[in-house]
């Protein structure tokens, strides 16, 4: 399958700090990736060198096949900035339409209206970003990320300043993207989040990947709870497509089963793991 | 829509709507106010004078020339700051505040985008310092009967020294925060002044010393040699005690630039754009 990004032996220092060392990364077409890890640990530094805000200190990235940074990468992302701001005089129409002529898009206001509602911001549209809670404006900037229909979405914590309601508006966007065939590197520090929507993970600790996988597979099998006349039985390090087999065994011994539970150890737990495991 | 015209849209339409030009407009407007009120009550007192002693000076001439050269020095002044404002956040002001990224990471290169920026307050302040010009030149004109002996030559050199002020300002931008670049250029601007004057000083003491510490910091900041070569040209055909008196005067526009002060000027606005470009280019943001 193509790959919207790769990169090969990322690496950046900012004069004696490592911010990336050597980091390896591919997301295929249409593929959702969380990225998590500490402050610091060079999630917005890689997000950064992918839109060409960042020049590496050594190692490649490609978006699409091209360079990062180069125009022809630039035209195939939407980037959405951990800190960004749009001018308050502007209203969110006049944003969407200066960003569809800096990316040559050709959508008019079709594309404009069709954003705004994605977004949940329809009636907003001739509203200014100064009158905007910070909330909308977050939303408008996901929409801004949109413009152009770029085929790779790099978004760096698109939710940190939404209610639980804005946040299901973007994960049920994150949905629609995935159905469209969007490639998404997703920042978050909101694990809930990147365990709900996206297909893989990537944990960053001090400018290295220590974990990588489908969520499903990052979260470790826990332990089995069975419970039976004579007490809960515990039998811990079994995954839940043991359940069955378990459950078979102790009726064949006689057991009376009055209910199972799977417990299964959390992307966070599995997150405090490998950042703790990896030295603290 | 091409890119740049974009760039430049956003940016006129920006200083529009955060009322800019209406504040720049009213400041004008009292400026010129002033400026005419001043200009009518100096030739009055003028009249007064060439009543009296008038041997060998021509002070009409002397009366509009310093005038001039003070509306000059006025318009000198307010396009830099215009200019000063419109560049010295540009880079690193905008990116601090998250404003530049949304717009660089767009397929435009960041090439365009600040020669985009550029265009747009280049524009602007060559049009403003062209239109208080012509508005000083028709007060003094209208009030007191005095034109300037060239007046193409000195809106130029108004125009091309606000416009290196800009420069200097945008390239300022790509590397200093927006508080200390504004500062650091508007006292690289009054230190270019005051090179200025101390040249003046230097030639009516006829020290030499004076006189070089003003030639070396005109070489490095040449929009106060530009200014001095559009004072000169107002009064380019005075001669005899006219003459002398108005070099003894503030805004006698004793040095003429001569004909490297041009090319030299081009040469230094195309250094500092480059500067800047290359600067850019390498910024992390």
């Amino acid at each position: 399958m193509a790959l919207a990004f790769a990169a090969r032996g990322l690496a950046k220092r900012y004069g004696t700090i490592e911010a990336l060392g050597g980091v390896d990364l591919e997301i295929r077409e249409g593929e959702l990736v969380g990225l998590l890890g500490p402050n610091g640990a060079g999630k917005s530094t890689l997000v950064k060198i992918a839109c060409g805000l960042v020049r590496p200190s050594s190692g490649s990235a490609e978006i699409c096949g091209a360079p990062a940074g180069s125009r022809a990468a630039r035209a195939a992302l939407g980037y959405l900035a951990e800190l960004f701001r749009f001018p308050g005089w502007a209203s969110a129409n006049e944003v969407l339409q200066l960003h569809q002529r800096l990316s040559g898009s050709e959508g008019g206001a079709a594309e404009r209206a069709e954003l705004l509602e994605l977004v949940a911001l329809t009636d907003a549209g001739d509203r200014n970003v100064d009158a905007m809670s910070k909330g909308m404006q977050q939303r408008l900037g996901i929409a801004q990320a949109l413009v152009g229909s770029p085929r790779l979405l790099l978004l760096d914590e698109p939710t940190s300043a939404l209610d639980p309601v804005g946040r299901r508006t973007v994960h049920g966007l994150l949905e629609e993207l995935r159905r469209r065939g969007v490639s998404v590197l997703l920042n978050s520090h909101l694990l809930s989040e990147v365990e709900l929507v996206c297909d893989r993970v990537v944990i960053l600790r001090r400018g290295a990947v220590v974990a990588a996988g489908r969520p499903e597979d990052l979260a470790e099998p826990g332990v089995i709870e069975i419970e039976t006349a004579r007490g809960v039985r515990r039998f811990p390090g079994r995954g839940r497509e043991e359940a069955p087999r378990l459950v078979a065994e102790l009726v064949a011994a006689g057991e009376q089963i009055y209910g199972v539970r799977v417990v299964t150890a959390s992307l966070e737990e599995t997150y405090i793991e490998a950042i703790e495991g990896a030295g603290g | 829509m091409s890119a740049v015209a974009t760039i430049v849209g956003y940016t006129l339409r920006e200083s529009l709507r955060r009322r800019v030009f209406l504040v720049v407009l009213l400041l004008t407007i009292a400026f010129l106010s002033l400026y005419a009120l001043g200009t009518r009550q100096a030739f009055k007192d003028v009249r007064n004078f060439e009543d009296g002693i008038t041997a060998g000076l021509d002070a009409t001439t002397l009366a509009g020339a310093t005038l001039f050269g003070l509306s000059m020095f006025g318009t000198l002044f307010l396009g830099a700051v215009l200019g000063i404002f419109l560049t010295l956040g540009v880079v690193r002001g905008d990116g601090e505040r998250g404003l530049l990224q949304p717009l660089v990471v767009r397929p435009i290169g960041r090439a365009t985008f600040l020669l985009s920026r550029l265009l747009a307050a280049g524009t602007v302040c060559t049009v403003y310092v062209c239109l208080v010009y012509t508005g000083n030149l028709l007060i003094t004109y209208w009030i007191g009967g005095w034109w300037p002996d060239r007046v193409v030559v000195p809106a130029l050199a108004l125009a091309g020294g606000v416009l290196i002020v800009a420069a200097l300002s945008l390239l300022g931008s790509v590397f200093l925060s927006a508080t200390a670049n504004g500062i650091a250029v508007f006292m690289a601007f009054g230190a270019g002044l005051v090179a200025g004057l101390l040249g003046q000083i230097g030639e009516a003491l006829n020290s030499q010393t004076l006189e070089r510490v003003a030639t070396v910091s005109t070489w490095l900041l040449p929009f106060e040699a530009l200014y001095q070569d559009g004072l000169n040209a107002i009064s380019a055909d005075s001669f005899g005690l006219t003459r002398v008196a108005l070099q003894l005067g503030p805004f006698g526009g004793a040095q003429a630039g001569g004909a490297l002060l041009w090319p030299y000027a081009l040469a230094y606005l195309a250094a500092l754009v480059g500067l800047a470009l290359l600067g850019f280019a390498r910024r992390d943001l």
